[in-house]
């Protein structure tokens, strides 16, 4: 007999919204017209498009014109990055501040943090690689959040650009992005934020927090895969991306994925609809299975920033402990055993068999961050969920250590 | 989580030659904090014959259940016998093993070298036996809901 699945790991993924799914269904046999046919049955595809788009600008405080369609989070960051660095070398253009800008004398620099992102940090190596860009890379402190003051002190003549993550996927940290929009803006330099992670779980205005460019996608909230969007400021250069028939006003050519489109507006709307309800849901079911474990588990320890309750600071769908003594891939794989989706930041569960690099930028040890667990919780979970959750974890754990070398000593002495 | 296969998972889910052993006549180890791998192995020797064995590990899925393979194998066989025992012997019956994951199972052989080494040696271990055992749950991997 098959237990039902307990998904817990929605900062990789989220479930589509049935209604989601609905909505995005006429256009895979119905209203399945490319929105550039000047035919009505095109036409009717590309009102749904810019529906969604409005939909989505809405959400963020943006302007409809400002989003731009793409595959995801990781195309996002590339473009925007790229994008901007690019735009930066052509001799010519004027940069954020409205100044000409000599061949060669382009501005080259960018600062971000050791916690980002995979598509920022690998992009930022590319650049430096393949346009002779540096990176700034910031640390962290123990929870995970950069002090703003550092990216001041870090801004030099040279610096286009700060990218800032603002939910950290692995421990939920959320960065002030309106302090560091402030810092960026009075410096004259462009703010990047990749806010996958943390859109439709606390604040997001582009506006009021100063954002220049914006990443998003619709897997993480609810949508499909495959469709994102960049936003990006009126007036802000940024170098087009994919050229061809000149969709998205020319700057990333590409049949427009309709149905994706449709549903990440629909997520949207749905989302925004509910955020209050939501959010207060999840922070119900984060801290009952903070308190429950760190209550009932020994040598545990809490990943991140938390104070009960919050969710301006920690997302209120993270949860990250570190369980002294055991390895955290062992510990996903009872889980997984137990039908409940995890996972962790342990060497053992990575290509390259090293810890996570934002645990370790957090200065947890080899030990703490191989212990890991995430748990990410969605709008669907439930409280027998993290009922039957919380009184599972413990016993892998004493299971776990009941294996473990680790505290069990062995002396040796030579037999004479 | 990486694709085990159903051999694996089940080795994993309840592993038959987990935990320590209080009298050991030699105790090996490999593996290092860092890459998340710590393996311990204790063997009983009579004869020259390993009568009993047991692990204990500080590692992931593959490590555990490689390590439960290996132990069962190992069981019986005379240390010489033992020596000779290659990473294909052991994970025989665990269908394919992820490549990345080969050096975990590769730890259970390298701890039972050692630990034959040590007796061959004369170097005999002394268990720490202050702390009280938690009680062993065989049955974690059923379902007891």
């Amino acid at each position: 007999m098959r237990f039902k699945l307990i998904y817990m790991d929605n900062g990789a993924t989220t479930k589509i919204d049935e209604n989601v799914l609905k909505s995005m269904m006429p256009y895979f046999t119905e209203k399945y017209a490319n929105p550039s046919s000047s035919h009505s049955f095109g036409q009717d595809a590309k009102d749904a498009v810019d529906k969604a788009r409005g939909r989505i600008a809405k959400a963020i405080g943006a302007d409809e014109h400002e989003i731009f369609f793409t595959s995801g989070g990781t195309e996002s960051n590339n473009w925007a990055l790229k994008g901007l660095a690019f735009a930066a070398m052509n001799a010519g253009k004027i940069d954020a501040s409205g100044k000409k800008i000599k061949s060669g004398e382009h501005k080259n620099h960018i600062i971000t943090t050791k916690i980002e992102h995979k598509s920022i940090l690998n992009v930022c190596e590319w650049l430096k690689e393949n346009a002779g860009f540096e990176t700034t890379y910031l640390d962290v402190d123990k929870d995970g959040f950069v002090n703003p003051e550092d990216i001041k002190k870090a801004i030099t003549k040279k610096t286009l650009l700060v990218s800032i993550i603002h939910g950290n996927n692995e421990v939920g940290t959320i960065q002030d992005i309106e302090t560091i929009g402030n810092i960026c803006k009075n410096a004259g330099v462009l703010f990047h934020t990749d806010v996958c992670q943390s859109f439709t779980k606390t604040l997001v205005d582009v506006q009021k927090q100063n954002i220049d460019l914006l990443t998003l996608n619709a897997h993480k909230v609810h949508g499909p895969k495959g469709i994102g969007a960049l936003f990006i400021r009126k007036g802000v250069e940024v170098m087009d991306w994919q050229q061809g028939g000149n969709h998205e006003k020319g700057m990333r050519s590409g049949t427009e994925n309709v149905h994706g489109i449709v549903g990440f507006g629909e997520a949207v709307k749905i989302a925004m609809k509910d955020v209050n309800k939501n959010v207060k849901h999840m922070i119900l079911l984060r801290d009952k299975l903070i308190k429950v474990i760190m209550d009932n588990v020994e040598n545990v320890k809490l990943n991140g920033y938390y104070k009960e309750g919050n969710s301006d600071k920690r997302l209120c769908n993270n949860v990250n402990f570190s369980f002294l003594a055991i390895e955290g891939e062992s510990l996903g794989g009872y889980l997984d055993q137990k039908f409940v989706c995890s996972s962790t930041g342990s060497a053992c569960n990575a290509r390259n068999l090293e810890p996570s690099y934002v645990l370790k930028a957090m200065e947890l040890t080899d030990e703490e961050a191989n212990g890991s667990l995430r748990l990410t919780l969605s709008k669907f979970n439930t409280e027998e969920e993290i009922d039957y959750v919380a009184k599972t974890i413990p016993k892998i754990v004493e299971k776990l250590r009941h294996i473990s070398p680790i505290g069990k000593v062995v002396n040796y002495f030579k037999k004479k | 989580m990486l694709k085990y296969s159903k051999e694996t998972l089940k080795r994993f889910s309840e592993p038959k030659f987990a935990g320590e052993m209080k009298n050991p006549d030699s105790v090996g180890e490999e593996g290092n904090m860092k890459c998340g791998d710590v393996m311990r192995i204790y063997i009983k020797v009579k004869d020259d014959i390993i009568t009993d064995i047991k692990f204990l590990t500080y590692g992931c899925v593959a490590a555990i259940a490689s390590t439960d393979a290996l132990c069962e194998t190992v069981k019986g066989k005379t240390l010489d016998e033992a020596e000779k025992l290659t990473w294909k012997d052991v994970v025989e019956g665990l269908g394919e093993v992820p490549s990345i994951k080969v050096h975990c199972s590769v730890m259970g052989i390298d701890a039972l070298k050692d630990a034959i080494k040590k007796y061959r040696e004369g170097i005999k271990p002394v268990i720490n036996d202050e702390e009280e055992c938690c009680e062993e749950m065989k049955n974690i991997g059923k379902i007891d809901q």
